[in-house]
């Protein structure tokens, strides 16, 4: 059924009926309740965010005008059926909001929570065309995802017959997983290998417990297993199997999303002074390893005067994990303003409430440390707004001569990273950027050599959670045409 | 999950574990390294390989009793599984004949080295091994690495086994006798730091092999990071080796003890939990 059938069928039309439009806009959007500020800024584990209750997300979805051109679908990289699902919840049918979200997405409850909605599906909302609020799209999503697990009834997707072809995924990140979901749907055997002890990539390893309970992560990773993949932690591919292993093995297509590497340093003076690090240092010790656990054995520092370098999604993570750990100041340090900041609005809201200090127009240019090696000091080169450069932002210039000095026993990094080195280097004859990313043809994902297909942070070289599994769900539709039209070929041949 | 096979203390603080690893033993080459991390809440940490063995599908690992993890890991028993573990990780040594090599190795610094020897011999290189320890009981594997060495040479601190000196002294009169065209050396950190200093003053390239902190070990974190050249460097996915003249080893000293105060309290608190004297 296409989706203006859908929209035609006759629960639909009633729903539409039962309502004006301009009541429906009339609606103020919901607030999602959230936690006390202070008490969340000292509890390292509870979600910030609570959820929707029933009766919310029954009057939000009223909002919804059921559009004849639903433009928020465009806006969603895994092509979400958004106004289906939203309307049923209005009609109070949440299993089967759950259900269409599954249609397409993988990882419903993580998108719910991380996706940069005000960016793609809400952004392209009727509501903003008349100078209102959008429907709150992704507050919907998570609702209808944690009311299908916490009911216990959890619906699997129909997957079409098995067809024996076995499929590899290197990496087990959102990228890997949205492939691995299609990839199953379509009938295939697939196998997830991981590097880390852990399953979920940069959902376990990145996002921290108070935006993204782990709990949570694994209970999408169960639905994906519930479908019949397979996943093997603790091998890296490129080093532990070849791509010819696995040839050997009898995978036919794989799929590399082995994500973000290297992380960057801006190679200033003393920027390997202890308590130097990257965010992804940081938020692996925290996210994935739990040092800050009592029965935890790997360490982490708490400073207690912290500043994080970055004006991203992870500084925000960063800076707000080290709040909760108990920084009296919890700073983060951005060289333009806050307007070009590229993180969620909603996380800097957040972090403000949390009394994040937010040191803007500020560059670090040096750090200095005590006898023992450990950073006492930074040194912030004052900057100001010029002329826009190639992002369209305003490009930050340094204010001649002036400096500010800042106590820190404690700073992280968090300018970017580069892509993992660990594919590019060891599968010869594959074609990479000069950024070390992946090639891939955009509308295929296809690498050069035909088997391999790639996505997300390895081709991006940094995005965001949604955009990877728009990727693996771009590679698993292309790599499922592929070896359709290669054995079409065959039996052409025979 | 990695099953112990065998283990051997070679004494109260060294044990050699065979560990259960066919596809790590299979691709596994001279100089590479594992992540091990024992326990649901156990540190991952490197270590690198000393031995494979790819018809019984294992690999040798040898740990020195350092801090909690490497005490927990010391602990385990044959029959006993390692939770985690994932390699072979860093780039391979660079094996070629150089003529005569020196192999400088320090406590259990000889163990990731005797592939290594064993590699530069096969390719014809005339091979000097020096084993260096405070005393007799901490010299490990010397049988095996005379299997794969022209010579060996034992240097102790308080003189109890072969001559008595630092590994530096060894090396030094290897270096007067004879034309060395490469030293590799594996060791604490401060041994390798002075094995540098000397090797320079002579010209002799010098490899250094890098055990520096590490979290993931995949090439994601930084907590590795060395300065090699005036350039940061991640010792998981540019080395472990690296041109020992170029590192900065007075910064690699310092990083190494970033953790020393909370590893200290954290070793008390295990000892005291397993009623032992702190």
């Amino acid at each position: 059924m296409d989706i203006a059938e859908e929209r035609a069928q006759e629960w639909r039309v009633n729903l539409r009926n039962q309502m004006k439009a301009k009541e429906r806009t009339d609606i103020p959007r919901v607030h999602m309740p959230e936690l006390d500020p202070v008490y969340r800024s000292h509890t390292r584990l509870e979600e910030v965010n609570l959820g929707l209750t029933p009766e919310m997300a029954m009057q939000e979805a009223k909002r919804c005008l059921d559009c004849a051109n639903p433009t928020c679908m465009q806006g969603c990289p895994v092509g979400i059926y958004i106004p289906k699902f939203v309307k049923q919840i209005e009609t109070g049918d949440f299993g089967g909001a759950a259900k269409t979200l599954k249609e397409t997405s993988a990882l419903p409850a993580v998108c719910g929570r991380v996706c940069p909605q005000e960016k793609q599906c809400e952004s392209q909302c009727i509501h903003t065309k008349m100078k209102k609020e959008a429907v709150a799209i992704g507050h919907l999503e998570r609702f209808a995802a944690d009311y299908e697990r916490e009911s216990g009834n959890i619906s699997v997707p129909e997957i079409a017959p098995s067809n024996g072809i076995k499929i590899a995924v290197v990496g087990s990140g959102p990228a890997g997983l949205s492939f691995a979901g299609d990839m199953a749907k379509y009938g295939y055997d697939v196998t997830v290998f991981e590097a880390l002890h852990e399953i979920g990539g940069v959902l376990k390893y990145g996002i921290p417990e108070f935006r993204l309970p782990n709990a949570i992560v694994d209970v999408e990773i169960n639905n994906l297993r519930a479908i019949g993949v397979k996943f093997i932690n603790n091998c890296i591919v490129g080093k532990t199997l070849t791509i010819n292993d696995l040839k050997q093995d009898g995978f036919q297509g794989i799929f590399v999303g082995s994500g973000a590497g290297l992380p960057r340093f801006m190679n200033i003076q003393g920027e390997n002074l202890v308590g130097i690090m990257s965010s992804n240092e940081y938020l692996t010790r925290v996210n994935l390893m739990d040092a800050a656990s009592e029965d935890s054995d790997t360490p982490v520092f708490m400073g207690k005067k912290v500043a994080v370098i970055g004006g991203g999604n992870t500084a925000m993570d960063s800076v707000r994990t080290a709040r909760r750990l108990g920084a009296e100041r919890a700073m983060i340090v951005y060289r333009r303003s806050e307007e070009e900041m590229p993180a969620r609005l909603e996380e800097v809201k957040h972090a403000k409430e949390e009394g994040i200090e937010f040191m803007t127009l500020r560059n670090p240019v040096k750090y200095i440390g005590n006898e023992q090696g450990r950073v006492t000091q930074m040194i912030l080169q004052v900057m100001e707004l010029g002329e826009p450069d190639a992002s369209g932002r305003r490009s930050p210039v340094e204010v001649p001569g002036k400096t500010e000095t800042l106590d820190v026993d404690e700073v992280i990094v968090s300018v970017g990273v580069s892509p993992n080195p660990l594919i590019p280097h060891s599968v010869e004859g594959l074609e990479v950027t000069k950024w070390g990313t992946i090639a891939v043809n955009n509308d295929t994902m296809q690498t050069d050599i035909p088997m391999i297909f790639a996505g997300g942070d390895i081709v991006r070289g940094g995005a965001t959670v949604i955009l990877a599994m728009g990727d693996g769900r771009k590679a698993a539709a292309s790599m499922h045409k592929w070896i359709q039209n290669r054995d079409q070929l065959v039996a052409d041949n025979c | 999950m990695n099953k112990i096979i065998s283990k051997e203390y070679f004494s109260d603080n060294v044990v050699k574990l065979e560990v259960e690893a066919p596809l790590i033993a299979k691709s596994r080459k001279a100089g590479h390294f594992v992540m091990v991390k024992v326990g649901e809440k156990g540190e991952r940490i490197p270590l690198t390989i000393a031995d494979a063995d790819q018809q019984k599908g294992t690999i040798t690992l040898v740990v020195q009793k350092m801090g909690v993890s490497s005490t927990k890991l010391c602990d385990l028993n044959e029959g006993d599984f390692i939770t985690d573990m994932v390699g072979p990780l860093g780039k391979a040594t660079h094996i070629e004949n150089f003529g005569t090599v020196v192999c400088a190795c320090g406590g259990v610094g000889t163990a990731p080295m005797l592939p290594i020897a064993a590699a530069l011999k096969k390719a014809g290189n005339k091979v000097v091994t020096i084993i260096a320890a405070r005393t007799k009981e901490l010299i490990i594997l010397e049988e095996q690495m005379r299997q794969h060495s022209d010579e060996v040479i034992i240097m102790t601190d308080d003189g109890s086994y072969g001559n008595k000196g630092l590994v530096t002294n060894g090396i030094e009169d290897v270096i007067k006798r004879e034309k060395v065209d490469l030293c590799v050396t594996i060791g604490p950190a401060i041994m390798m730091k002075f094995v540098s200093l000397l090797t320079k003053k002579y010209n002799i390239p010098t490899v250094a092999s890098l055990n520096t902190i590490m979290v993931d070990g995949t090439g994601m974190c930084g907590a590795c990071r060395v300065t090699v050249g005036g350039k940061t460097k991640f010792v998981c996915v540019d080395g472990p080796e690296f041109d020992a003249h170029q590192v900065d080893f007075d910064e690699m000293l310092m990083r190494l003890g970033g953790y020393k105060d909370i590893e200290r309290e954290e070793l008390e608190k295990m000892k005291c939990a397993s009623g032992a004297r702190p």
